[in-house]
């Protein structure tokens, strides 16, 4: 009966999803020359603080995580029947 | 006494005990009325002592109002009314009634003026909430409200140990204010701290919360910690280790929920990140950063519980609660992707959903007060909770590869109880002014500011950048990760099997001596001892439970005579 796949499942949908999500992120890094932002602090005073500060905060909990997994990470089946 | 007003927490205990007893349309009735009810109630409690009286030398406030209470007590009926509708089709006639035990002793809680009420209440909810889970009734809910109820029953008696030393030094049961000047205060605040899901018990509520049933784990995401973080509001306001302990937990959630496959413990991790937020909020002190906390626990409440409906509907309707086996449901559930796309949205503080209004104040706090590490350390973690839950939530259960999985939407009382919180969620963020009356201190403080708006815009797409972007690294696996529960789930049975076979080679070894009395003695400790003897017949967990409740019920007599 359903033929044609939902619009989200079509890659070339997905690619312009991606292209728009890319202009967004550059409009609101652009949007700072227009907006005082209200540092409160010298660091978040450069340029695009939010951008890159939440880009690399983001990437360093994702390498804490692995990194920590190699160590506690355990199959789910680990306490028994629980996961089941 | 002086005019006749009732205890919103006691009608709702009171009520839940006769829901058992209602059938079909008047139950349903019933359970979305009466917190409404419990709701108005609330509302009629004045400002200051309501009921009081003398006990002893004592001067015993089973109820007080101000606007502190209020706040809370109001969520907290707003809670029992939407997980009750969102939970009407459960089968389970036992848990709406104990999620009712469990919201009222909540309730009473956050009306308590003195101590020994906020203590009495506080292990009601130990046991409303354990009931909650237990009633599930499979076996692993049954394991996993045995190990809860251990940790709440330890935390019981570490904050009975604390208020009975603080009415001895001070013979004062009021509930205030306090310092760390006391061992019985230290007692205190770590019997509190237990609920908050601090460490280094954190571990119990990823343990506990996602065995419940797909409706109960709605109830229990909204009242234990956030109790917890009330009485640290009233209790321990300006703490400033609590920044700390608070920091530690928000990165603990979001590092812990990163690695998590079940979604509802991706949930439940994700609770101790925002509880950690409320904390470390509470640490500063500042009436900024006290409002940022109590607002931040009114709209955490409402996502978190719109988070975990439609992970329920989802696990109702699919039977499957990992990651790795989920995906593309958007398809079937729209209604439910899009409410808990909304609840997403709101735990990562988009603008223009609740948790904007909220969670920003406690940051604004921390850049008020010169606290360039904690500030720093705040927005990392804000873009840490889109991560791990905005984005990862969502997208892996709605989204990400299709697992060809084609569920109908839940029933229409879950629906309705979804759109009735995705509207709070919406409707917190766009109307600030409600919710900033309710708050406990004058608000001078206006989150829609261009710049406030921009930065958040920026901090959250650059997430959500990070997370596509590092897409291959977060691949769900079929893996668990250690947290401290392993202490009290294998280090302690082991040691303890271990233990009992070396005393075994001991007496082994002695016997093999072929001394007569020793081998009387071994004799007669077989008798007792051995599997079928006396000494060593296995207690069944519940005549356990049994002796705790008498024995705690013994003490709680004592006390009063």
């Amino acid at each position: 009966m359903k033929d044609k796949p939902h619009w989200l499942d079509q890659p070339h949908n997905v690619k312009r999803l991606w292209r728009g999500f890319l202009v967004v992120l550059a409009l609101t890094v652009a949007a700072e020359l227009l907006v005082h932002r209200h540092p409160h602090f010298e660091i978040d005073s450069i340029y695009g603080f939010n951008a890159w500060f939440g880009f690399m905060g983001c990437a360093a909990m994702i390498v804490v995580a692995k990194a920590l997994a190699l160590w506690l990470k355990r199959p789910d089946s680990y306490y028994g029947k629980d996961h089941d | 006494m002086t005019e006749l007003v009732f205890h919103p927490g006691l009608v709702l205990i009171i009520g839940a005990l006769i829901l058992p007893l209602l059938r079909g349309a008047l139950r349903a009735g019933a359970v979305v009325v009466l917190p409404l009810v419990v709701l108005a109630l609330v509302w009629q409690v004045p400002d200051g002592p309501a009921w009081q009286t003398r006990f002893l030398e004592y001067t015993i406030t089973p109820l007080q109002g101000d606007k502190l209470s209020r706040l809370f007590a109001t969520i907290f009926a707003l809670m029992a009314c939407g997980g009750g509708l969102y939970a009407l089709s459960q089968k389970s006639r036992v848990e709406i009634p104990a999620a009712f035990v469990y919201a009222g002793s909540a309730i009473g809680v956050v009306l308590a003026g003195d101590l020994v009420t906020l203590f009495a209440f506080w292990e009601m909810m130990a046991v409303g909430s354990t009931l909650v889970l237990w009633s599930n009734g499979k076996n692993t809910s049954y394991l996993a409200a045995r190990r809860y109820l251990m940790i709440h029953l330890l935390g019981g008696i570490v904050l009975f140990a604390g208020v009975t030393g603080h009415i001895v030094q001070t013979g004062d049961v009021a509930f205030t204010r306090m310092v760390l000047d006391s061992p019985a205060h230290w007692l205190i605040l770590i019997g509190f701290l237990v609920n908050a899901g601090a460490p280094p018990l954190s571990a119990w509520l990823p343990d506990a919360y996602p065995e419940a049933s797909w409706s109960g784990t709605v109830f229990l995401s909204a009242f234990t910690t956030k109790t917890a973080v009330y009485v640290l509001i009233r209790g321990f306001p300006g703490t400033e280790l609590l920044i700390w302990v608070g920091m530690f937990m928000v990165f603990y959630g979001i590092v812990f929920a990163l690695l998590e496959n079940d979604m509802r413990r991706i949930l439940s991790y994700s609770i101790i990140n925002q509880v950690g937020f409320m904390i470390a909020g509470i640490g500063i002190g500042t009436e900024m950063a006290l409002n940022g906390a109590a607002a931040h626990a009114f709209t955490h409440i409402i996502y978190k519980a719109l988070l975990l409906m439609s992970a329920g509907s989802v696990l109702m309707m699919t039977g499957r609660r990992k990651c790795s086996e989920l995906g593309g449901l958007f398809h079937t559930m729209p209604l439910t992707t899009i409410c808990g796309s909304i609840g997403a949205l709101a735990i990562s503080s988009f603008p223009f959903t609740s948790g904007f209004v909220s969670k920003s104040m406690v940051s604004q706090a921390a850049a008020d007060g010169h606290l360039l590490a904690v500030w720093l350390l705040l927005t990392a973690a804000s873009a840490g909770v889109f991560l791990h839950a905005g984005i990862k939530f969502p997208w892996f259960v709605f989204f990400q590869k299709d697992s060809g999985l084609r569920p109908a939407e839940p029933p229409t009382t879950m629906r309705w109880a979804m759109i009735f919180f995705a509207f709070l969620c919406i409707g917190l963020g766009v109307w600030t002014q409600p919710l900033y009356a309710l708050l406990p201190y004058p608000v001078k403080y206006e989150p829609y500011t261009w710049a406030h708006v921009l930065s958040q815009l920026q901090l959250l797409l650059f997430s959500a950048l990070a997370f596509f972007v590092m897409l291959p690294y977060l691949k769900r696996t079929l893996t668990i990760t250690l947290d401290t529960d392993w202490v009290w789930r294998k280090l302690l049975p082991g040691a303890q099997s271990r233990i009992a076979v070396a005393l075994r080679r001991a007496v082994a070894w002695v016997t093999g001596e072929g001394n007569d009395q020793v081998s009387g003695v071994i004799a007669r400790l077989n008798q007792h001892g051995s599997p079928s003897g006396r000494l060593s017949s296995t207690q069944s967990t519940r005549s356990m439970a049994l002796w705790v409740l008498v024995l705690l019920l013994g003490y709680l007599l004592l006390y009063y005579l």
